[in-house]
């Protein structure tokens, strides 16, 4: 019954917010007139892709150790310094969303390859989403033959001449991105494939498979360009499909498998908030070795939620176990095996 | 995952008092490979001011695992074989709650990396019927990982006993702990 309630409210999130985004994008294209109609089967894969994301998160946001840091640090964000509280989200924002750098001290290479896909995704994504959904169109300016306009939301953005740099840059910025994707994911798939413990706890749907998959979708993207460029439009309608199969098939595998990854890092920025909010507060002491060793109110919550999840480490005395620090737990483990050594009358047996 | 010659025969056996502080199973432990270098067990002074006494303490395996149930990024999982994984490398968001919540003060929070890690027992090794590295190196009989007939065998006046109270709290775990003949439980008060 429980988990019952749980998927209704998710249920109607997701569909209240996909029905929303859908209405965003009939008048973002203008009542559908700057919609490229050839882009109607990533229209789907997208919409699915964002249901199938809000109806995740809304479940997983429901869990009681997510739902207690959601709220306190959505909270702790709106509350008191509220410009002091947005700096930080935003400077924590820009070290670990944007650069990842956490990713550096696991390892250089792995921060570089990362970085490259993340960065290549991410331009691919602010380049697509807003193409399929006919936010983003070209036209030639009135009484020109050479200058080209590119318009958001119907509005104009800006312009540039054909041939330029600009236009360059800008016609081949999926290819940019395809580059930085195949390498980024080539380098971990090295890695998924020669790194034994890798090679132990991997599993090909949940590791291998996303990288095959960005690798395909970079790899076929690439060759659109190719084939009209330089193979005289060769196997062009064939690639047209491999791709948007590659790329449909990663868009709806996003709320199930590992590119989820990208919706839920944002809680990381939660968790330090939560920490520096929490030192505030005070520090809890733990009982046995007398050294600081979390925030009061990590401990504090942490009983609840472990409470509501159907643990009781509560002892008699009103005291609980939780409120021991890691090293306080394992030697208070030791201390009651001594005991019961003792009591048994021999030390080893 | 490879599970295809994970050696369910074999179990880990602790007796905390038979740990001389060497710590070689620290040095053992970074040789594992699912750690990535880092050493995941922990040997610490129980009570350093009154007693020599040290303490050794591998991740238990629980039944029903406390920290992958508080983690609140689903990054912790545990598998067909009992083996509760350390923390998933993209999930993780490292806000210690597993660290907080273990009853056996097993997770520890790499900083830099933001990153929880902890002991698979070895999963690199275990899944292809090899022995834990720790194991593979204690001098003293303090960590061991073989059958149970073995483990009578050798210790014919104790029990292992995998059943824990903490608080109101009673917990299960797949690494037994040896205890004196005819124990059934731990009590940790």
């Amino acid at each position: 019954m429980k988990n019952k309630t749980y998927n209704t409210k998710a249920l109607l999130i997701a569909t209240g917010l996909s029905i929303f985004m859908i209405a965003l994008v009939f008048f973002g294209s203008r009542k559908l007139q700057n919609f490229d109609a050839a882009l109607v089967t990533y229209l789907f894969g997208t919409v699915f892709a964002f249901f199938g994301i809000v109806y995740r998160y809304s479940v997983w946001l429901q869990r009681p150790p997510t739902w207690i840091y959601f709220k306190r640090g959505i909270t702790y964000l709106v509350t008191g310094k509220v410009f002091s509280h947005f700096w930080f989200a935003t400077k924590e924002s820009v070290e670990n969303i944007a650069f990842q750098k956490f990713i550096y001290p696991r390892g250089k290479y792995r921060w570089v390859a990362h970085f490259m896909i993340a960065v290549g995704c991410t331009s691919a994504f602010l380049i697509t989403i807003p193409l399929t959904f006919g936010w983003i169109h070209f036209a030639m300016a009135p009484n020109t033959i050479s200058t080209y306009e590119a318009y958001f939301f119907g509005f104009k953005v800006m312009d540039f001449e054909l041939g330029s740099i600009i236009a360059f840059l800008t016609f081949h910025a999926l290819n940019w991105s395809s580059y930085l994707v195949i390498f980024g994911s080539l380098y971990y798939l090295r890695r998924r494939l020669t790194n034994p413990g890798l090679i132990a706890t991997q599993s090909f749907e949940g590791d291998l498979l996303p990288l095959i998959l960005l690798i395909a979708i970079s790899v076929t993207g690439l060759g659109l360009t190719y084939s009209y460029q330089f193979m005289k439009g060769f196997a062009f309608d064939f690639l047209a499909v491999l791709h948007a199969v590659t790329v449909i098939m990663f868009l709806i595998w996003i709320p199930f498998g590992k590119f989820f990854h990208i919706i839920q890092r944002p809680a990381q920025i939660g968790a330090h908030i939560y920490k520096k909010e929490g030192m505030k507060m005070g520090m809890a002491v733990c009982p046995h070795t007398g050294e600081e060793f979390a925030t009061k109110l990590h401990i504090q919550d942490l009983k609840t939620v472990t409470e509501q999840l159907g643990f009781d480490f509560s002892h008699e005395d009103g005291t609980s176990h939780l409120d021991l620090s890691p090293e306080g737990k394992r030697s208070r483990l030791a201390q009651a095996h001594l005991k019961a050594r003792l009591e048994g009358g021999n030390l080893f047996g | 995952m490879n599970y295809t010659s994970f050696n369910k025969n074999e179990e880990f056996f602790v007796d905390m008092q038979r740990c001389i502080g060497c710590k070689a199973c620290e040095m053992a432990c970074a040789e594992c490979e699912t750690n990535g270098q880092e050493s995941l067990i922990h040997v610490n002074y129980v009570d350093r001011a009154s007693t020599v006494q040290t303490t050794v303490q591998v991740c238990m395996h629980c039944d029903d695992p406390v920290c992958a149930n508080v983690c609140p990024a689903d990054a912790i999982s545990k598998d067909e074989n009992g083996i509760v994984h350390t923390a998933n490398t993209e999930r993780c968001i490292g806000c210690s709650n597993c660290v907080m919540a273990c009853p056996f003060g097993v997770p520890k929070k790499e900083e830099s990396y933001d990153l929880m890690m902890k002991c698979t027992m070895c999963f690199d090794r275990t899944s292809v019927g090899k022995k834990p590295m720790c194991a593979t190196v204690c001098p003293s009989g303090a960590l061991f990982f073989g059958t149970r007939a073995e483990i009578q065998e050798m210790r014919p006046n104790s029990t292992p006993i995998n059943t824990f109270i903490f608080g109101q709290e009673v917990v299960n775990t797949k690494v037994n702990i040896m205890m004196p003949k005819g124990s059934t439980e731990l009590i940790i008060y």
